[in-house]
């Protein structure tokens, strides 16, 4: 079997975002960059299955600049075999993304599809269920064990109430929650080794898809600011601001 | 020009979260119509019908909607779509799965998790876990929205009487199947709605000691709420996170407890009315956006938190 995992790269997690003061959007120079956090963990699956014998051969993708290769080239570190690179300078939404994915589906013929369940970026939760809708697939969304059978995977997921197994048939779109996994890192060898692993460009130009996006980002601005609160000397204090002056109590 | 809200429920009742929906889609366009989609689910039809903001109900009655699966919902909403302009679910678990694949279906580029709307086409909604927010604006002819349920206030349920049309199932793929639900059940109100939420971090060290913490939400009669490593660490169960991969919670107070304060937690509970943190580190970033700050080690300051709860005579509920 095959699996094509797909890999964002995204500002991290820990970089204290600043929005522009024109309106245009977040600074995104001489900031650092890494894989969008629950793709690692789509990464990390789809290595495990491969190392279970299972899986033959896993290939990573990303749709970006060409910095997006750094992010392929992780995925290569860890253990995925190939890696596509869809170029594309500017911003695309989910929509086109998961129009690219389905072409690079067609061509490929994997088993499975592996995302992160949510891109800490955009927030926009979508791709995945989009890629599957456009196959015809099923899916298995906020993915938190995989257990893959014959013709089918059991998925556990993570709900609003709690935790719930559904089976779907292969082929099948998997987005993967934080708590699938823990990532591995990559060894300074295979990191190595990794730069001498395929790695194929595509211009997503070339694709003939239209592209254009839908919706239109008019304005970013800081969320509004909480005024500064106080510290409290003790339980007491506390219990009595709540009481006399919050009044929640 | 009419809003087709997609209704959650388990059933028997609507989910709370769906009044909000409702509330948003109001806000899009007045002419809201619900669809109800599920397994011997008339009483939802009627609680549905009853909200005086709905105008319509659409009730779908097959096995096949029992368990929400989005291979079978999808096809369903999409085809009823058709007559609408906007398609609105909420940005919860149970929208987020089924509502890209009707965008994709229909060809859309859905706008996720709107916490304002500001007019039909355009919407605010936060990005970088709610580090910035962003305007902007649909040019699709229709619109797929799912909204933040609690950037929205709860519909009045009662007093409305909507018109209930039955429409036809549609074929479903077979390519899915649901095996189990786990469930947490609790007395305790749910977190997503909780006027108090009391919610333990790290800092608690284990499943037991979160034992302060459900002593005290039990006094408040408030929800309990968690950061991802306390829940990574096992001390309690995943639908308890709060934060950017979690739940969103808007209560009148939080209380955060052992909880360093990463953005991806702020994300989650920023917008609470009034924020008090308990830490021992001075330092921790929670204080930044906490009304009341308490420096102190959770393993003293909580009973004595407790004794003083105790000594107030009154306690809202
Ligand atoms: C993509 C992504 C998504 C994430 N999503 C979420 C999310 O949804 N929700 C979330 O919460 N996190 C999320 N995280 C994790 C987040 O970055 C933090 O790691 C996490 O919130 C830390 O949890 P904590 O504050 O409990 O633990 P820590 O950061 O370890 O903080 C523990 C705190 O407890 C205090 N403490 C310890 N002992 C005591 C004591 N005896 N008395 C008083 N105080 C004490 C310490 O001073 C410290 O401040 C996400 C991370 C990533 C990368
Ligand atoms: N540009 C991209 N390149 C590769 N994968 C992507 C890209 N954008 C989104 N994805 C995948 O889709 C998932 C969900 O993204 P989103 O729908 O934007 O929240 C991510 O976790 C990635 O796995």
């Amino acid at each position: 079997m095959k699996i094509l995992v797909a890999v964002k790269r995204v500002i991290d997690y820990n970089v204290q975002i600043r929005v522009k003061e024109d309106g245009s959007g977040v600074h995104t120079d001489n900031v650092k960059m890494s894989t969008n956090p629950p793709d690692d963990n789509a990464v990390e699956e789809s290595v495990k299955l491969k190392e279970s014998g299972k899986v033959k051969e896993v290939v990573a993708i990303s749709i970006g600049e060409d910095k997006a290769q750094e992010t392929i080239r992780k995925a290569l570190a860890v253990g995925a075999d190939k890696g596509i690179h869809v170029k594309a300078d500017n911003y695309i939404e989910p929509l086109g993304i998961a129009k690219i994915l389905k072409k690079i589906v067609e061509k490929e013929k994997p088993d499975m599809v592996f995302l992160g369940k949510q891109a800490i970026d955009d927030d926009c939760n979508q791709t995945g269920q989009m890629l599957a809708a456009m196959l015809n697939w099923p899916q298995a969304t906020f993915t938190s064990k995989v257990n893959l059978k014959d013709k089918s995977l059991e998925i556990v997921r993570e709900i609003d109430e709690g935790l719930e197994t559904i089976e779907v048939n292969l082929p099948a779109v998997v987005s993967c929650d934080l708590r699938l996994n823990e990532p591995r890192f990559a060894s300074l060898p295979n990191i190595m080794k990794a730069k001498k692993k395929p790695m194929e460009q595509i211009n997503a130009k070339d694709l003939g898809i239209d592209l254009t996006n839908r919706i239109q980002q008019i304005k970013v601005e800081e969320p509004p600011k909480r005024k500064a609160g106080i510290k409290v000397a003790n339980v007491a204090e506390l219990v009595s601001k709540l009481k006399n002056e919050a009044k929640v109590l | 020009m009419s809003v087709l809200l997609i209704a959650e429920h388990d059933n028997s009742k609507l989910k709370p979260f769906t009044l909000n929906a409702i509330t948003a889609a109001s806000k899009i366009d007045g002419d809201v119509h619900v669809l109800v989609a599920g397994a011997n689910c008339e009483n939802v039809t009627k609680e549905a019908a009853s909200v005086p903001l709905v105008k319509k109900v659409l009730w779908c009655d097959s096995p096949n909607y029992q368990n929400y699966l989005p291979e079978n919902l999808a096809p369903l909403v999409t085809k009823t779509a058709e007559k609408y302009d906007h398609i609105v679910a909420s940005a919860n678990t149970f929208g987020k799965n089924f509502m890209p694949r009707v965008a994709a279906a229909l060809d859309i580029s859905q706008v996720s998790d709107i916490i304002k709307v500001s007019s039909p086409d355009t919407f605010i909604r936060p990005i970088y876990a709610g580090n910035a927010f962003a305007t902007v604006k649909s040019n699709d002819k229709k619109k797929c929205v799912t909204i933040r349920p609690t950037s929205f206030d709860p519909a009045e349920k009662n007093g409305g009487s909507a018109q209930v049309e039955k429409i036809e199932a549609v074929d479903v793929p077979n390519t899915s199947k649901f095996i189990k639900r786990e469930e947490t059940k609790s007395e305790r109100p749910e977190l997503g709605t909780a006027r108090i939420v009391v919610s333990g971090g790290r800092g608690l060290e284990s499943g037991e000691n979160f034992k302060l913490i459900t002593d005290i939400a039990d006094k408040l009669n408030a929800a309990v709420g968690a950061s991802r490593a306390a829940v990574d660490a096992g001390y309690i169960s995943n639908d308890h996170q709060v934060g950017q991969t979690g739940k969103v919670v808007v209560p009148d107070l939080y209380i955060a407890v052992g909880i360093s304060g990463a953005i991806q937690h702020l994300a989650g509970m920023k917008e609470s009315k009034i924020i008090v943190a308990i830490n021992k580190d001075g330092e921790a970033p929670i204080f930044s956006v906490a009304d009341y700050g308490l420096e102190a080690d959770l393993f003293k300051a909580l009973p004595e938190f407790l004794a003083e709860l105790n000594k107030l005579n009154t306690i809202q509920k």
